[in-house]
């Protein structure tokens, strides 16, 4: 099958995919194996902040990869969604760290323990 | 397939003819950049609304021709 003809179920992955985990990654490659210094990066973030997430690996399939940047009309990956909410790629998780919103957000959010 | 550090600024520069705009080649490869871009055109929008921009800006050039290019957004 083409990427374009599984693109209605990619879309469907993605959309249950963030309504059932509280955070989830986006990513090249695994958590604990990251694919992309970028990646990396967010993972790095969300491990100090001790907040659990599913990492989803976009590697593993191409129309996947394509799907998420559709979704949230995005042209990169990592992609961090936090309650259904794409809240940004690398730049803005970082920058949101560093300027504590970050944490402020998923602990209103009742993430953090 | 890189892009040129000018060919970046001039179609920033086009995008947003306001800004003032900062290039840096991080890996001397001309396929990592960052880019500062301080724009009235980002006023009172999201930070994700401010690099949307961006990308529209580079027209699908962003995750193919350009792979990296962090970005640095700020209303002017």
């Amino acid at each position: 099958m083409t990427a374009d003809a599984e693109a209605p179920a990619v879309n469907e992955f993605i959309t249950k995919t963030v309504a059932e985990n509280d955070v989830v990654l986006f990513m090249k490659g695994f958590p604990d194996q990251p694919g992309c210094g970028f990646s990396a990066i967010v993972v790095q973030i969300l491990d100090h902040l001790g907040v659990g997430f599913a990492g989803v690996n976009v590697l593993q399939n191409d129309a996947l990869r394509q799907g998420i940047k559709s979704y949230s009309d995005w042209p990169t990956i990592p992609q961090l969604y936090v309650k259904g909410e794409f809240i940004g790629g690398c730049d803005i998780v970082r920058e949101m760290f560093q300027t504590g919103e970050l944490k402020t957000l998923l602990s209103e959010q009742g993430l953090l323990t | 397939m890189p892009m040129p550090a000018d060919e970046l600024e001039a179609r920033l520069r086009e995008a947003f003819p306001d800004a003032s705009i900062a290039i840096e080649d991080l890996a001397g490869d001309g396929d990592h950049y960052r880019a500062r871009i301080v724009s009235t055109r980002f006023v009172g929008l999201s930070r994700i609304r401010q690099h949307q921009l961006v990308y529209a800006a580079l027209k699908g050039k962003m995750g193919g021709e350009l792979h990296a290019l962090a970005l640095e957004t700020t209303p002017a």
